[in-house]
């Protein structure tokens, strides 16, 4: 690093190197059985380079390409953006907990012991699921150098288990799954399998919905299904600054429901989104982006910081490996005070949606979501009375989030990177097969 | 250059099948957001993996640094080993060696920064130049990269490609409401096929204006006509995934289901994936277990008479290969993936298409499409009402959702005019974006499913 730091040094104002590299060994189940084992190594070297006053960028995965790695950001600069940062100086940086030496010291048969008695407790329930199921470990490290005196580095160890089961009666179809996540083993299967069968449980009968408007309770993960994309992106420093987003002005505006409260935070305890530092060596924080309905801040990296005239939250991420740009680490949701089961109960007809499937792929940037609902249930007179499908739930973020019918109390995370009660919502468009 | 090493790696251990591949690319990336240049990249990368099957069970290792290859070997080896408790089912093949490298009218790797450059200026200036644009999105993409693939039969196989993509979307805005267009092309690697898309640019940045002054239609059923580059997309996600074998080859369920002689749709319908015709996204010689690409019927005349096979899925299935395993990169094992995907051309014009229609939808291009094996979303970047058979005011963009074992069979007339749509790319546990093509003829479906106010 310090020779490719040096180089560069050479030919630029101010440079930076990115050095990570990870380990990863999932662990693969299909059909109910171990079927492969997995061992992935990599190591990815980033160069971003300032020279007369533009920025410069090029990456390789090669550690004897030093001088090529240079001489492509040189390239790179005589048409890069000009620069509007100073890399960080030499910080002090939250002490964040991310890594369990744990995580080096369990075997590959402990794994495949904990992905065997996932399926079995799954099974118990349901015999005929096919389940596939993958248990991961990683451990991931980061190291930045600049030429202002800036370093950084830390290692973040990573577990995950996840079970996808599926249930096929002669032509329907039922797809159930959950995953857990920690920088910590994750020992107890009882949380996913508790979920899946819950899901199994709560879809042995089919339930009919006609097209119309309805309220519709979305769990952790159908929240997640459904308006993380469109909030990602209108709290994406960039995307207000270019004028895309449609909170970009309304800071301190009050654009959403009084009890809705979201913040980003990068340093939460033994999360597999958390770090000390961001990508370009900013120092990680808890960045609040809704109080009590109120817009209140966006996420900033180093450049788009610079560009608005703002100071960075720590939120630049290389992503695929290019030049860092905003985005979130962890989402977080203030909670509520109304349980899951009396919101069902509160509903006289309505959806409760666990997945809401290709919601993502319609104009985000406006804040909108359309998907099939790929697992969710009906709700009559207070109670669930079966699954739903061929069903399509619509809605905007704007106007469904400026007035809930209640946030749920208790709260879990999804994806690993969001923590979310679920959300009772009102009057959202239903299309379905009559 | 590594091939010494690698034929020395496969010997000596004990496995019924191992197989090593090396891929060195060369990739540049231009992106902008609104007028200024967001990102501007040229990476390399080198790496590899080693793959071994034992009693049914495998062992991946994947590295960059390329040293000691006989030991990630074994490494792989030991691990195929602790899986397997049964037999290996694996197709058997002729070894291969050949040596193959594609020619392009206008490589990108040869090509200066500054000329793509400068084509993105352009059509970033046209979206600019569009009254009452907010801002615009312009992403372009390109790779070279040349695959080494050998294996413990004897084949060895090399592979120089390259692939490129571009997405361009232009934004409007009127106080909190936000609309957008895009557009999205692709070609393996000839940078012609992207040049001279002026005119297109100026109507996606038109049309993202005409949105914000579009109504959202009402959700239900509606007849709608899909374009040729929207139905191609339906194919992918309707019928292409269900037909990929490594679903259906354990599952008994979905093998009964799945079964050969079972009608999905009309006499008119005919689903092809294609990997042999030359200079799509999707085309190439061999797959990535070194298996020569083949032309795979999945639907004929409304049938299902075909799927899409690895060596194991089609050893397990008793059916022939089809060279449709394919890596998005040297991270993956290759998994079982389409190529370029189609419905076949009939002979109805879209004239008469849309002339028997007294209320529906036209929908065209765009936004993606997702699969949950029986129910499937396919989303429109641009739709407008069909009044008394002809084309009325423009919608907002929507999204329509099928059933496999209703909507091919409510598909009631195929047209004339097959266009392939080399944008985007496929995603699969986690392999993403591969390149890939689909394409059809405009095609009508009655009773489809639409999301809306």
């Amino acid at each position: 690093m310090e020779e490719i730091l040096s180089l560069a040094k050479k030919s630029a104002q101010e440079a930076e190197v990115f050095l990570t590299s990870f380990e990863e060994t999932p662990v693969i189940f299909e059909a109910n059985r171990l079927k492969q084992l997995h061992a992935r190594q990599g190591i990815l070297v980033a160069l971003r380079i300032v020279r007369e006053g533009r920025i410069g960028f090029s990456t390789t995965t090669r550690l004897d390409d030093s001088v090529s790695l240079v001489n492509r950001a040189i390239e790179v600069c005589q048409f890069g953006t000009p620069a509007r940062f100073e890399l960080p100086h030499q910080l002090t940086y939250p002490q964040v907990e991310i890594y369990d030496p744990g995580i080096e010291a369990l075997t590959i048969e402990q794994m495949i012991d904990l992905g065997e008695s996932l399926i079995a407790k799954v099974r118990e329930h349901t015999p005929a699921l096919l389940c596939e199921a993958r248990i991961t470990k990683g451990i991931v490290s980061v190291h930045i150098l600049n030429s202002r005196g800036g370093e950084a580095s830390y290692r973040r160890s990573f577990f995950g288990i996840g079970l996808e089961g599926n249930l096929i009666r002669d032509t329907d179809m039922l797809f159930v799954g959950d995953s857990d996540s920690s920088c910590h083993p994750i020992g107890d299967i009882a949380k996913v399998a508790g979920s899946v069968v819950n899901q199994l449980e709560l879809a042995k009968r089919q339930a009919s919905v006609s097209s119309g408007h309805l309220p519709v309770i979305f769990t952790p993960r159908g929240v997640a299904s459904a308006f993380i994309a469109p909030l990602a992106l209108a709290f994406n420093g960039r995307v207000v600054w270019q004028g895309a987003s449609p909170l970009g002005g309304k800071r301190e505006t009050k654009v959403f429901d009084e009890r809705l409260s979201l913040w980003d935070d990068a340093t939460v305890t033994y999360h597999p989104r958390s770090r000390p530092c961001d990508d370009e060596g900013v120092p990680s924080q808890s960045t609040p982006l809704i109080e009590h309905g109120v817009v209140k801040d966006f996420l900033y990296d180093l450049q788009t910081a610079g560009l608005a005239g703002v100071q960075s939250t720590g939120s630049g991420d290389r992503g695929g490996g290019g030049l860092p740009a905003p985005s979130i680490s962890n989402l977080i949701f203030q909670t509520g005070a109304v349980s899951f089961g009396d919101m069902v109960a509160d509903l006289k007809e309505g959806l409760v949606v666990e997945q809401l499937m290709g919601a993502e792929q319609t104009n985000v940037l406006g804040g909108e979501f359309s998907g099939n609902v790929l697992l969710g249930y009906k709700v009559e007179k207070g109670e669930i009375v079966g699954r739903v499908k061929d069903t399509v739930v619509s809605g905007n973020i704007y106007q469904v989030l400026s007035k809930l019918i209640e946030i749920g109390r208790e709260a879990r995370w999804v994806e690993g990177a969001i923590f979310t009660p679920d959300f009772c919502c009102s009057n959202l468009t239903i299309a379905s097969k009559s | 250059m590594y091939r010494e090493q690698i034929v020395y790696a496969l010997k000596g251990h004990e496995a019924d099948y191992i197989e090593i591949r090396l891929e060195e690319s060369e990739a540049s990336g231009i992106q902008y957001r609104g007028r200024e240049l967001e990102d501007l990249t040229q990476s390399t990368s080198l790496g590899g993996n080693a793959r071994a099957l034992v009693k049914g069970g495998w062992g991946f290792i994947s590295f960059n640094d390329l040293s000691n290859l006989g030991d990630k070997v074994g490494l792989a080896v030991k691990q195929a080993r602790l899986v397997g408790k049964d037999v290996s089912r694996f197709a058997p093949m002729a070894p291969i060696v050949d040596f193959v490298e594609a020619v392009v009218e206008k490589d990108p790797s040869s090509l200066p920064l500054a000329e793509k450059k400068r084509l993105l200026d352009e059509y970033n200036e046209v979206i600019w130049s569009t009254p009452k644009i907010e801002t615009s999105m312009v992403g372009y993409s390109d790779r070279c990269r040349r695959v080494i693939f050998a294996n413990s039969e004897g084949s060895y196989i090399e592979q120089k490609n390259s692939d490129l993509s571009l997405r361009i979307v232009a934004v409007a805005r009127d106080g909190g409401d936000v609309q957008q267009a895009g557009l999205s092309v692709g070609s393996r690697g000839d940078f012609t096929q992207i040049e001279g898309l002026h005119q297109e640019v100026r109507e996606i940045a038109q049309l993202a204006v005409e949105l914000l002054a579009a109504p959202q239609v009402k959700g239900g059923e509606y007849c709608v006509v899909l374009d040729p580059v929207l139905a191609g997309v339906f194919a992918h996600e309707a019928f292409g995934h269900l037909s990929e074998a490594d679903f259906t080859y354990e599952n008994e369920r979905m093998r009964e289901i799945m079964v050969l002689g079972r009608r999905f749709g009309g006499e008119h319908l005919n689903i092809v994936d294609d990997a042999t015709i030359p200079g799509l996204r999707g085309s190439y010689k061999y797959d990535d277990e070194g298996v020569p690409a083949a032309k795979t019927y999945l639907i004929k005349e409304g049938v299902l008479v075909g799927r899409l096979h690895s060596r194991e899925t089609a050893a397990t299935m008793k059916e022939p290969t089809t060279g449709n395993a394919r890596a998005v990169s040297y991270r993956y094992p290759p998994i079982v993936r389409m190529t370029n995907t189609f419905i076949e051309p009939q002979g109805v014009s879209f004239e008469e298409i849309i002339g028997e229609i007294k209320e529906g939808i036209y929908v065209r291009n765009w936004y993606g499409g997702m699969t949950g094996i029986e129910m499937f979303t396919f989303s429109a970047g641009e739709a407008h009402m069909i009044r008394q058979g002809k084309l009325a005011e423009l919608l907002r963009p929507v999204v329509l959702t099928g059933n496999i074992f209703t909507t091919l069979g409510n598909i009631d007339a195929i047209g004339n005019d097959l266009e392939m749509n080399q944008g985007g790319g496929c995603g699969k546990a986690g392999q993403y974006p591969l390149p890939v093509s689909n394409g059809s003829p405009h095609i009508r479906i009655q009773r489809c499913l639409v999301g809306g106010k």
